[in-house]
């Protein structure tokens, strides 16, 4: 099967002084597909996203982007469009008017730009009239993607477009993305939450360290993951604890931090078919399953193993999610490039 | 296994944003700030009101050039702001916009948007220097538009004494007022040069934005001190003196077209470096706004060197290697010239027989403390002796002047006697008392001039 690539990029390596920022990367990114970046800080996200951006060239490699070839001068291609480091706003002006003031940039009439539109499309119709000076964190990243979408972009390439969204931002934040995809513009976008990229993304990029040490599909990551920790809630715990200590590759973890889960709550380390093992033998004891999760999603996991951190302690864990992340945006970014 | 190709349609190449688009949207980002505002509004109008109130107040800033004719004609208070503009209004102007141009995009985090939206360093860089520039000159404008029509509406259209005390038909007066107001946009222009070099090199650091304002102050020090005059006109800060050669008869215009000659140079210079450091920029390292190293190696030293060269050239040019340029002959010269011309006011607010400067055939006698022959350089201690002849008498009449002269070459004669002649601010008139013009009065030296002595 054929796949169209938005993004194709071999070798890319780009240094800054001493530090080497990415060292022959690799990636595919193909239309319409929403791809997630991955990494700790430091890892050079933010670079390889700059660079998709044409705010920098690569000292060597090679970079297709919507089917240019990106030269050696700055500026990427028409149809790319997106926000590293925070968007860019202008705090004096309203938020229609930085829509205005972007689209008289580009040469469009401002009355005809779909202004109104694309600040409904982020729920900012009932701000679009105030200064954006008095935005919050959340209502700046999706004026700078309505920002973006005003180009009517081919490739959005956004860093951490989730930062400071309460769940209704979000929503919105996620429906314009998969609503883009749908239509066929590709989307790159970092993140430390990695709920969202499980949300989002049908592929993902790790890198550590300036250089990918995964890109692919969330489920191929997901099989090549390590054991998992599961969080298991039945309706006979000591059964359960028995049962498990009986299944072949399942072990029980115990700690403060399990502890914490409530004492119906029950932690057990395996590999997903022997999970699926003892799900069968719970259920031929009559044993009922009321909840089934992992402790922390594939995708963090995946990302704590590749980048070589180490997984937190049980206590400090939420499913899924790496909460922390969202209340230092600020300091983290800063740390990562 | 899955084959891949990138996009058959290649999209264009990237489609830069126009240096006139690029230049409407910075003008709509300076002129959205208050403080951008709030400086235009005060240039229309504080000068103004400010010329007006000072013209119906019986004291005058008299040891401001021009100051002491502010009651006398409209076209003195435009003289007075733009000497106050010169020191204080135009260095502060060209910080607040030039000096934080590109610093308020370090700021406000915004480099990155602007540059994906525009796709081209160079434009920006142009459309931004070509904002600020229309802000600036908008604001002198200002300060020029404002202080005329308040000192006109406030005084009248008269004619204005010249700074030898030469007297300028009100349509002479408005057209050297212009030409002064037009020549400082030079000197200005280099200090707006200046701001965009440190809005470019310290990025976010309030040093970004006080830099013309440091640069400024520095070199008005540099006027103040006894240095050789090739220094003192190859300092861009010259040209927001040498303004006042245009009211002289004749006019001084050689330092006026060096001061603005250097003053472009500075101009040109400081700009071209701040474009290249910009270009040379890596906008995806937040941290790249600026070091102290790049400070003086990329912004000092090529200033410096600037500096040495514009000296050389001056001094190439001039002839004026060393000295200060005011000499005892020319000191003699321009107090005797003033004089006459003053003496034939006096005579006509007296209602004395007319004179003229001929038959007048005034001269003076300087020396400079204990100095007497070949005295020379700034000071308040110089005392000259101006003689003069009236027709019909064989006796020639004698007053004494104090003068207190600066380094550029600005001079105050404060007159000591006999009194009446010189020695009381005030004289009597068939209408009552009126300033004496012989009193105390301002002149200047042509720190060029290279006559003869005698």
């Amino acid at each position: 099967m054929d796949t169209l690539l938005a993004i194709r990029a071999r070798g890319i390596t780009k240094c800054f002084g001493e530090v080497v920022a990415l060292d022959g990367v690799d990636l595919d990114v193909a239309q319409g597909q929403i791809h997630g970046l991955v990494g700790p800080n430091g890892a050079g996200k933010t670079t390889l996203l700059g660079l998709l951006l044409g705010l920098a060239v690569a000292d060597s490699g090679g970079l297709d982007i919507l089917g240019t070839p990106v030269g050696r001068t700055f500026a990427a291609p028409d149809g790319v469009a997106g926000f590293v480091d925070g968007p860019g706003l202008y705090p004096s002006l309203t938020a229609r008017q930085n829509l205005a003031a972007l689209a008289a940039l580009r040469g469009q009439d401002p009355r005809a730009a779909g202004i109104d539109d694309v600040l409904a499309q982020v729920g900012l119709t009932d701000v679009a009239d105030d200064k954006a000076r008095g935005f919050s964190l959340g209502m700046r990243q999706r004026l700078g993607l309505a920002a973006a979408l005003l180009t009517r972009p081919r490739l959005l390439v956004l860093d951490e477009p989730s930062n400071g969204l309460d769940p209704a931002g979000k929503k919105h934040v996620h429906g314009v993305l998969n609503r883009l995809a749908a239509q066929g513009t590709s989307v790159v976008l970092s993140s430390h939450r990695m709920d969202d990229l499980e949300a989002l993304c049908s592929e993902v990029t790790i890198l550590a360290t300036g250089r990918v040490v995964f890109s692919g599909p969330l489920s191929k990551l997901a099989a090549e993951n390590r054991e998992l920790d599961y969080r298991l809630v039945t309706s006979d715990p000591r059964a359960t604890r028995r049962l498990a200590a009986d299944a072949p590759g399942i072990r029980t973890v115990d700690g403060v931090g399990v502890a914490r889960q409530g004492a119906e709550t029950l932690v057990v380390r395996a590999l997903v078919p022997d999970l699926d093992e003892l799900v069968t033998r719970l259920v031929r004891e009559g044993v009922a399953l009321r909840e089934l999760a992992p402790v922390v999603s594939p995708l963090e996991a995946a990302f704590l193993a590749l980048t070589e951190q180490p997984e937190p302690a049980l206590g400090q864990r939420d499913t899924g999610t790496a909460r922390h992340t969202a209340d230092t945006g600020t300091d983290r970014r800063e740390a990562d490039r | 296994m899955t084959a891949t190709a990138v996009l058959p349609t290649p999209v264009a190449a990237a489609t830069r944003v126009s240096v006139a688009r690029g230049y409407r949207f910075e003008l709509v980002k300076l002129v959205s700030q208050w403080r951008i505002r709030l400086l235009v509004l005060a240039c229309w109008i504080a000068p103004g009101l400010f010329v007006a109130g000072v013209g119906q107040q019986s004291t005058l800033p008299s040891d401001t050039l021009f100051g002491r004719w502010m009651l006398a004609t409209g076209w003195a208070g435009p003289l007075v702001i733009l000497g106050f503009s010169g020191t204080w209004a135009l260095p502060l102007l060209t910080s607040v916009v030039a000096g934080d141009v590109f610093a308020s995009e370090e700021r406000l985090g915004t480099w990155r948007h602007l540059l994906v939206a525009v796709r081209s360093p160079r434009r920006i860089f142009v459309a931004k220097a070509l904002a600020s520039l229309t802000v600036i000159v908008l604001l002198v404008a200002g300060l020029a538009a404002s202080s005329t029509v308040g000192g006109l509406l406030a005084v009248g259209d008269h004619p204005l004494v010249g700074l030898d005390d030469h007297l300028l038909a009100p349509g002479d007066a408005a057209g050297r007022v212009l030409l002064a107001w037009l020549s400082v946009l030079a000197p200005t222009l280099a200090l707006a040069g200046i701001g965009l070099l440190g809005s470019v090199v310290l990025g976010r650091s309030p040093m970004a934005l006080l830099l013309p304002v440091v640069v400024a102050l520095a070199m008005q020090l540099a006027q103040l001190l006894p240095l050789p005059v090739a220094v003192r006109l190859a300092l861009p800060s010259w040209a927001f003196i040498a303004w006042n050669g245009l009211f002289a008869d004749p006019g001084q215009l050689g330092p006026l077209v060096l001061g603005i000659v250097v003053s472009l140079v500075w101009a040109v210079t400081a700009t071209a470096i701040a474009y290249l450091l910009f270009l040379r920029r890596d906008f995806t390292n937040s941290t790249d706004d600026g070091s102290a190293r790049r400070a003086v190696t990329a912004g000092l030293l090529p200033l410096a060197g600037l500096i040495a060269v514009t000296v050389a050239v001056v001094a190439a040019v001039t002839g004026a290697t060393t000295g200060s340029g005011i000499r005892q002959d020319k000191v003699q010269r321009s107090l005797a010239t003033a004089f006459a011309h003053l003496y034939r006011m006096q005579t006509a607010q007296l209602n004395r027989p007319a004179v003229t400067e001929a038959q007048l055939k005034s001269s003076a006698a300087c020396t400079k403390g204990d100095v007497a022959d070949d005295a020379q350089g700034a000071g308040n201690d110089w005392r000259c002796v101006v003689s003069w002849h009236l027709p019909g008498t064989r006796t020639a009449g004698q007053a004494v002047y104090q003068l207190d002269i600066t380094a550029d070459g600005r001079f105050v004669a404060d007159g000591d006697g006999p009194k009446e002649v010189n020695g009381y601010f005030l004289v009597r008139t068939s209408t009552g008392d009126a300033p004496n013009p012989l009193w105390q009065f301002d002149g200047n030296v042509d720190l060029l001039s290279t006559s003869p002595k005698g």
